[in-house]
């Protein structure tokens, strides 16, 4: 997509600007209050479910970090939040703030061993430690509840004024203004020369040092930020549904997510996005189905996207649309 | 001492079953690098032969094995032709996401024909019970486990030592383009040893039938283990994975008897430890 006299700098100047379609998106995120009041818990599991597939672009996306255990932070950033809320610290953003904290610290140690591997072993070291956090979950009894889930979470009003309702309108208005700062500072992020090293990162990981931009570095920060995100998207679904199962933490939700991702487009910021909402609302219209036969769809899903459309559906329609438009990419 | 043996030649038998599992996927990743998340579903496919072939038509258990061979040889190869050289190229998370969807649909359709419960075991009275050497039990079915692996074993490095076959093998791990410079086959090379790979793990499927069980999250919970013995072995390496399996195997038996609290999971943590200290697996060479 570049003319040859275009310099990086006006390349990320060009990217920072606010394309229509996006005014609209976000618009359009508003809608569930007048079309769809009855399903604004699902919409707000949707912006989390979108916050964290966000994370997982990321690293994913723009760093090339294939990671299988993503759910380890999701899950630690949830327990953080029901634990200190059991504990009488139940303000919601104050939960937020620990739980990003937490999850980054944890994120930041972890980063050291994944920005060591590539290929199959960073595949395998990043399942092998989701697993382990869920191990550890799961028998530390004492502190999550193991099996029976987190007993006893209070969650306080949103600002000491918004009580978290059975409708959902506090919970979809607060995930949905969370997701969007989170959106800015990550739109900010990947357009910056950050952003734009790690894409070189993700292309070739021995080169990148060769023109000052350390990759191991650069990666040990980006994970640290994905980890954080992660945890107050996991915070944020301890708050607005008052429980925390095993179920925040295990290996299917780190599939699912990476399935969303994929499906949306990785690589790309709204991918996440438009991939947890085709994926959650796909989900929660065949819920009478079988989880055991739906997931023989996911699974031909993948094939046919992995097959046929190698960016997902958001590759697939921006090339559509480059297409109408007459913009031809290179 | 009694308990020690027990375990270690438990843990040894269980080893044995992981290495069948997981040695077609090391020589297969060794040489095209790619990832094959359905593995474990070809080894799901030999058990469920196995056990159809057994319930449903009274096939005797021995004469079951080979079937389960050929049926994962068969359908891999089949995949093999139609999906998976497509994306010998492309990167990593692509080879990911299609194999790991071949995974869920494999499981989806496991439940969907028989069902999700556990199958019943297959194994006919003459390899039940135990037998007592020095005054320690030892299950004749483990006995059988283990003479089965090693047989497996010495013909495997046999084959790839001394047979033309083998040598193109192991020439496209050591190096893939100087291989093809060489005017060696590789594609050619790899479907065979894929087929034969995804048939050791079918065998593997109707063997664990009795040590592990089989329903249709097989595909995905082996897949861990199988993958932590190749990544743990090295990518290309019988013995890297005769090594790992040994180790993986002894040290779950080990951690589930003596400290049953951490027991679940002490294989990530012997896996992470190992990959730490060598990223490209112990007998690996990238």
């Amino acid at each position: 997509m570049s003319a040859p006299s275009l310099t990086p700098h006006s390349y990320l100047q060009r990217q920072v600007r606010w394309h229509p379609l996006e005014y609209l998106f976000w618009l359009a995120t508003i809608l569930p209050f007048f079309v769809f009041p009855n399903y604004l818990s699902l919409a707000s599991q949707i912006a989390i479910t979108a916050l964290f597939a966000l994370s997982l672009d990321l690293i994913l996306g723009y760093a090339g970090i294939v990671s299988l255990g993503h759910a380890a932070f999701f899950g630690v950033g949830a327990y953080t939040a029901g634990i200190i809320s059991k504990h009488g610290y139940g303000d919601p953003l104050f939960g937020l703030l620990v739980a990003a904290l937490i999850t980054g610290v944890f994120g930041l140690a972890t980063s050291f061993i994944v920005a060591r591997f590539k290929h199959l072993a960073l595949i395998m070291i990043t399942l092998g430690l989701g697993i382990l956090v869920h191990e550890l979950a799961n028998s530390a009894h004492w502190l999550t509840g193991g099996a029976d889930g987190l007993q006893g979470i209070r969650i306080g009003k949103l600002l000491g004024i918004y009580e978290f309702d059975l409708w959902g309108r506090t919970a979809y208005i607060y995930s949905l203004v969370v997701l969007f700062l989170v959106f800015l500072m990550v739109r900010r992020l990947t357009n910056s020369p950050f952003g734009l090293a790690l894409r070189g990162i993700r292309e070739n990981s021995v080169r990148m040092p060769a023109i000052g931009a350390p990759s191991a570095a650069h990666i040990r920060k980006v994970y640290t930020m994905s980890a954080a995100i992660a945890g107050i998207a996991g915070a944020l679904l301890a708050q607005t549904t008052s429980t925390v199962s095993l179920g925040v933490i295990d290996f299917q939700r780190s599939a699912d997510v990476l399935v969303m991702l994929v499906l949306g487009g990785a690589g790309m910021l709204y991918g996440g996005l438009i991939g947890a909402i085709i994926f959650m609302v796909a989900r929660d219209q065949f819920s009478g189905i079988n989880p055991q036969y739906w997931y023989f769809w996911i699974g031909l899903l993948l094939v046919a996207v992995v097959m046929l459309l190698p960016n997902g559906i958001l590759g697939g329609l921006s090339h559509l649309y480059r297409m109408l438009t007459g913009r031809r990419s290179t | 001492m009694g308990p020690i043996i027990g375990v270690l030649f438990d843990g040894f038998a269980y080893g044995m079953l992981l290495f069948l599992l997981s040695v077609g996927l090391s020589v297969t990743l060794g040489m095209m690098n790619f990832v094959n998340l359905a593995h474990c579903a070809f080894a799901m496919l030999g058990g469920y032969v196995t056990v159809t072939l057994v319930h449903r038509f009274g096939w005797p258990f021995l004469a079951t094995l080979p079937m389960a061979f050929i049926a994962a040889a068969m359908v891999s190869v089949l995949l093999e032709r139609t999906l998976y050289r497509k994306l010998y190229r492309a990167s990593d998370l692509d080879q990911v996401l299609l194999t790991i969807g071949l995974a869920f649909m494999s499981i989806a359709s496991a439940a969907y024909i028989f069902g999700t419960v556990l199958q019943p075991a297959v194994t006919p009275n003459w390899l039940r019970g135990s037998v007592v050497y020095f005054g320690i039990n030892f299950a004749v079915y483990r006995l059988f486990l283990v003479a089965v692996g090693l047989a497996v074993t010495v013909v495997l490095v046999l084959m790839l030592e001394y047979t033309r076959f083998g040598q193109q093998v192991r020439a496209a791990v050591d190096n893939q383009r100087m291989a093809r410079g060489l005017g060696i086959n590789v594609d050619g090379t790899f479907a065979v040893a894929f087929a034969l790979g995804s048939g050791l793990a079918g065998l593997g499927g109707a063997l664990a039938i009795e040590i592990v069980g089989l329903d249709p999250s097989f595909a995905l919970i082996y897949l861990v283990y199988v993958l932590i013995v190749v990544s743990v072995g090295g990518l290309g390496s019988i013995w890297g994975s005769f090594v790992a399996a040994v180790l993986i195997g002894i040290s779950d038996m080990a951690g589930k008897y003596y400290v049953p609290g951490i027991g679940a999971f002490m294989i990530y943590l012997v896996m992470i430890v190992l990959l730490m200290w060598r990223p490209q697996g112990l007998f690996g060479k990238r």
